[in-house]
């Protein structure tokens, strides 16, 4: 009886292994930066190329940085969330415009409008780099002390921002 | 001539296809060859054991991600900068983590990884010595019993008669 109990059993394993691989984004990588000081940057604000913006004027403050484009198709499914996330102030939302022309930029925001208080413009996608983008869009929850805590890849739906986000931007604003 | 005129119809609607193409760009960076040829080695090199991050199962050498081209360029400057190759990998390692290097480190998180098909393959090779083991002993030789031998001449000299 056990002789045949054995190759069953380790079909059974097989089979659950495979099914946790099959729900599992691939796409989806765990970031090296999580717990990591956010890379610091000075980058021409969007709608004011003369003024900055840098992470380390965000210290003290818990804030998540959006990387964002015109050219990319899902920051356009993001795009009406943020404006409910930035008017509901749980969290202040600042914008990282990733290798996209200003110009076409600045026409995506006037067309559907701009949910950030200020989009830094990384024209060459070096910051980017530094901050491990692999694909648009991707949001970054920030804390007081200038720690990255949290990395999203792929817009931020409604699920993802009550359920992952909301309860950590909460708890780090307690600290 | 109506030949003439959906061939025109198709150009137009290729010319549109390649406006919309130019509207949805990405700001391109150059992605072009240094001029040090042991630059160039290097990046030749060290790009084939990096995987690009968008199209996953590519290498940082093959992929024509827009993406994959910024980290060539970034690679090429670090080089010209004068950092070593392992530098550039810490360099990487830190942003993207393990996941970029195509051939994963000895770390005890990755132990299964490397060793597990040799732990597998001894297994095997164990419970093929066993059950070889175990038949050898089932098929012993027994010698055979006066009965037996009387039989056994029984069959042969009847056999023999068949022939004769």
């Amino acid at each position: 009886m056990l002789k045949y109990l054995i190759p069953l059993a380790i079909f059974l394993v097989l089979v659950v292994f495979l099914a946790i691989g099959l729900t599992r984004n691939p796409q989806e990588l765990p970031s090296a930066l999580i717990d990591k000081p956010a890379p610091t940057f000075r980058l021409p604000q969007l709608k004011q190329p003369d003024k900055t913006f840098s992470a380390e004027d965000m210290r003290g403050k818990v804030w998540m940085l959006n990387v964002w484009a015109s050219w990319c198709v899902a920051c356009r499914d993001e795009h009406p969330f943020l404006f409910e996330y930035q008017k509901s102030g749980a969290v202040p939302i600042y914008g990282l415009n990733y290798k996209d022309r200003p110009e076409d930029a600045l026409g995506w925001l006037s067309e559907l409008g701009d949910p950030y208080l200020l989009s830094a413009v990384d024209l060459d996608g070096r910051v980017a780099i530094d901050y491990g983008v692999y694909g648009a869009p991707e949001s970054y929850i920030i804390d007081k002390s200038g720690t990255i805590r949290m990395k999203h890849v792929g817009p931020v739906m409604p699920e993802v921002w009550e359920k992952k986000i909301l309860p950590l931007v909460q708890e780090l604003n307690r600290q | 001539m109506n030949n003439q005129m959906t061939r025109s119809r198709l150009l137009a609607l290729l010319l549109l296809c390649l406006l919309a193409s130019f509207a949805m760009a990405q700001v391109q960076t150059e992605d072009q060859p240094s001029d040090d040829p042991v630059i160039e080695q290097r990046l030749a090199k060290l790009s084939h054991e990096l995987r690009c991050l968008q199209c996953q199962n590519q290498t940082l050498a093959d992929s024509p991600s827009d993406l994959a081209a910024d980290l060539r360029r970034e690679i090429r400057a670090q080089m010209k900068a004068g950092k070593s190759d392992q530098e550039i990998i810490a360099f990487l390692t830190q942003r993207y983590g393990q996941f970029i290097l195509y051939r994963p480190r000895v770390t005890p998180l990755t132990y299964l990884l490397w060793f597990g098909p040799f732990v597998l393959l001894l297994a095997g090779l164990l419970v093929l010595f066993r059950y070889i083991k175990q038949r050898r002993d089932q098929i012993t030789e027994q010698p055979l019993t006066a009965e037996d031998r009387r039989r056994a001449e029984e069959m042969l000299a009847s056999s023999r008669k068949e022939t004769a």
